[in-house]
C-alpha cells in the first residue's frame, strides 16, 4: 500500500494540520509516514502546502514528484499542484474559494465541495474546512478510516483546544457524508 | 519500548541531546534551525537545564568550549553562515581535545544562499573546517529516528575521544515529521578527571591549544593523528543494502539517500540488480566498507546535493578499476527518484569502462 496527497491552501487554512492529522491517523493504523511542508517564506495568507506520504513499507523520498491525491484549499494552490497529480489520481476542490472551471485537468477524480461554506452554516465556524476536506478525502480515498481520523484528533486538541474537538468531529463527518452522499463520485 | 509518536527532525533532535544527558545551550538564530532553540527555550528549563541565546555565533561556540571546559555535555547548533563563524572555536576545542555537539541544518551556499535542503557543507564539515590538523566526527542522520539516536550517539563518541562533533542535516531532515520511538538509552557519563571543576583541595589543571616549547606541538599533533586513526578503526557507521551480481551501487547521504532509497526500490522493481551504501559517519568515513563493496559491483553512482564533495571521498576509496559516476544538484535542487532511476537505467546500458564524468540532474 502506497499512498501520497498534497495538502495545499492559504496559510492560515490550516492545510498543515490537516497533514499532521492525517499522519497521525496513518501512524495509528500501523503505516509508515511522512509530513513534509512547503519550506520557504511562508506566512499567513501566503501559500502553504505539505506532503504527506502513507506507505505499508519504509518511506524513501517524502516529497510527491506524482501524488495519488490534491486538496487545493485556494486558487493558487490548485493552480501550482494540479498539474502534477498522477493520471486517474485524486483532486478534490475547495470551491468555496476556487471557481471548478479552473480545474484544467480531465483525468483525473474529482471532488468539489464548497468547504468553507459547509463548515460555516452547518458547523458554525468557517475555520472547520479543512476538517471537512479531509473528511471528504478519507471517505473517498479510503487511505485511512475516519474512525482513525477521529482518534488521532486527539493528540491536537487537548487543554484549552478541547472545545474545538467536537466542532471538528461534526466538521469530518459531514465531509465524509458529502462523498458518501455524491453519486459513486464524478 | 515506548510508543510511536510523531515528532519533526528538529525536535527530535533536541529530545536526544536531553536523553544524552546534556543540559546547556547555547546558540543564536539562523533558518533553517530555528526550530531547535524554539523548542529547547521552552524544554531545557523543565529538565533543569540552560537556555542561552547568545549575541552571536562566535560567542556561542566559546561558550559551548567554556561549557565543555568545565566538563558539561553542551550543545550549540546553527546553519551555514553561523557555522562558518563558529570555526576557529571549534579548531580551538579540537586543538584543546574538548567534547561538544554542534549541529549544522545546512542551508544552501556560498554566501547567504538560502534556506532550502542542500548538503554543499559536506566538505568544511569532513575536512575540519577551522585551521589546523583535526577533524570533527560527523554523523548524518537520514531519518526523524536518527535525527534523535545519533544526536545521543554523538554526545557519547566526543565524550570517547575528546573532539567535538557535528550532526549534519538539511531542511528536510529538521522540517520532516515521522513516527518515532524515543528509547533513551541508560544514561553513563563518563568521569572527566581532565575537567576544569575548581582547584579547591586538587591540582590546578589547564586546558589549552598553545605549546610552545620546542617539539611540543609536533608531539600533540601525533597524539591528534592517533586519536583520528583510532576513530577510523573502530567508529565507522554505515549502513548496506546489498544483492548478488549487482549491475550498479548507489552512495548516498543524509537527506539525499531518501530520493536514493525510492529509486532503488523503483530500479528493483524493474528487475535492475541495484546495492545501496549509505554512510552515516561522514568523517570517519566508510572508506573499508565502499572498496570492499565496489570490488564487487564495477559502476558506482554517487548522488549528492552539491556539485561533488562526498564523491571525493568515494573516489578515493574505490577498488581499482571501479568507475564511478556523479548525478549532481547543487543549490536546492532535490534529485528526483525518477531522473535518478534514469541514472541508474543509463550506467545499466552504458556496458563496462564508463567515464568518470559529473552529471546534472
Amino acid at each position: 500500500m502506497y499512498y501520497d496527497v498534497i495538502l495545499s491552501g492559504f496559510g492560515g487554512q490550516g492545510v498543515l494540520l490537516m497533514g499532521d492529522i492525517l499522519a497521525q491517523a496513518a501512524m495509528l493504523e500501523n503505516r509508515q509516514v511522512t509530513w513534509m511542508p512547503s519550506y520557504g517564506v511562508e506566512m499567513r495568507g501566503g501559500a502553504a502546502s505539505c506532503t504527506v506520504v502513507i506507505s505499508s513499507k519504509k518511506i524513501g523520498s517524502p516529497l510527491a514528484e506524482e501524488p495519488c491525491g490534491l486538496i487545493a484549499m485556494s486558487k493558487p494552490s490548485l493552480l501550482k499542484f494540479q498539474d502534477k497529480i498522477k493520471s486517474g489520481g485524486l483532486l478534490i476542490v475547495n470551491t468555496s474559494f476556487v471557481e471548478p472551471e479552473m480545474i484544467t485537468r480531465e483525468d483525473l477524480k474529482k471532488i468539489c465541495l464548497p468547504a468553507s461554506e459547509i463548515s460555516y452554516r452547518e458547523v458554525g465556524d468557517y475555520k472547520m474546512a479543512n476538517a471537512v476536506l479531509l473528511g471528504a478525502f478519507v471517505s473517498f480515498s479510503r487511505v485511512v478510516t475516519l474512525r482513525r481520523v477521529e482518534e488521532a484528533l486527539d493528540v491536537f486538541f487537548r487543554e484549552e483546544k478541547q472545545k474545538l474537538l467536537p466542532l471538528m468531529l461534526k466538521a469530518l463527518q459531514r465531509g465524509s457524508r458529502y462523498v458518501l452522499e455524491m453519486d459513486g463520485g464524478s | 519500548m515506548s510508543e510511536r509518536q510523531i515528532l519533526k527532525g528538529c525536535v527530535a533532535l533536541a529530545e536526544g541531546a536531553i536523553a544524552a544527558g546534556y543540559r546547556f545551550y547555547f546558540g543564536y538564530p539562523i533558518t533553517p534551525q530555528n526550530d531547535i532553540p524554539e523548542y529547547l527555550s521552552a524544554r531545557l528549563p523543565q529538565v533543569g537545564g540552560v537556555f542561552i541565546q547568545a549575541e552571536s555565533e562566535v560567542a556561542s561556540i566559546n561558550m559551548l568550549l567554556g561549557a565543555a571546559a568545565a566538563g558539561a555535555r553542551a550543545m550549540t547548533s546553527s546553519s551555514g553562515p553561523g557555522i562558518s563563524l563558529m570555526q576557529e572555536g571549534l579548531s580551538y576545542m579540537a586543538g584543546s581535545e574538548l567534547p561538544g555537539l554542534v549541529v549544522n541544518i545546512t542551508r544552501i551556499g556560498p554566501g547567504l544562499g538560502g534556506i532550502a535542503a542542500s548538503q554543499g557543507d559536506y566538505r568544511q564539515a569532513t575536512r575540519g573546517g577551522g585551521h589546523g590538523d583535526y577533524h570533527l566526527i560527523v554523523l548524518a542522520p537520514n531519518s526523524v529516528q536518527e535525527m534523535y539516536d545519533l544526536t545521543i550517539k554523538a554526545f557519547y563518541l566526543a565524550d570517547k575521544y575528546r573532539n567535538p562533533a557535528m550532526i549534519l542535516a538539511d531542511a528536510i531532515l529538521g522540517q520532516m515529521k515521522e513516527p518515532i520511538f524515543l528509547n533513551p538509552p541508560p544514561l553513563v557519563l563518563p568521569e572527566k578527571p581532565w575537567a576544569l571543576t575548581g582547584a579547591r583541595g586538587k591540582k590546578a589543571q589547564l586546558i589549552k591549544s598553545l605549546y610552545l616549547a620546542d617539539g611540543e606541538m609536533e608531539q600533540h599533533n601525533w597524539h591528534l593523528y592517533e586519536k583520528y586513526r583510532r576513530l577510523e578503526r573502530e567508529e565507522v557507521l554505515v549502513e548496506t543494502d546489498l544483492q548478488e551480481k549487482m549491475d550498479v551501487l548507489l552512495v548516498s547521504f543524509g537527506s539525499c539517500s531518501r530520493m536514493v532509497q525510492s529509486a532503488l526500490d523503483l530500479a528493483r522493481s524493474r528487475g535492475i540488480r541495484v546495492g545501496f551504501l549509505r554512510p552515516i559517519s561522514l568523517y570517519p568515513f566508510p572508506q573499508q566498507a565502499v572498496r570492499e563493496v565496489s570490488r564487487e559491483v564495477g559502476k558506482v553512482l554517487v548522488v549528492e546535493m552539491n556539485t561533488g564533495q562526498m564523491w571525493d571521498d568515494v573516489r578515493l576509496s574505490l577498488y581499482p578499476g571501479c568507475r564511478a559516476r556523479l548525478l549532481a544538484r547543487p543549490g536546492g535542487g532535490i534529485p528526483a527518484p525518477g531522473q535518478i532511476l534514469a541514472e541508474i537505467e543509463n550506467l545499466v546500458k552504458a556496458g563496462d569502462g564508463i567515464d568518470e564524468s559529473v552529471h546534472q540532474a
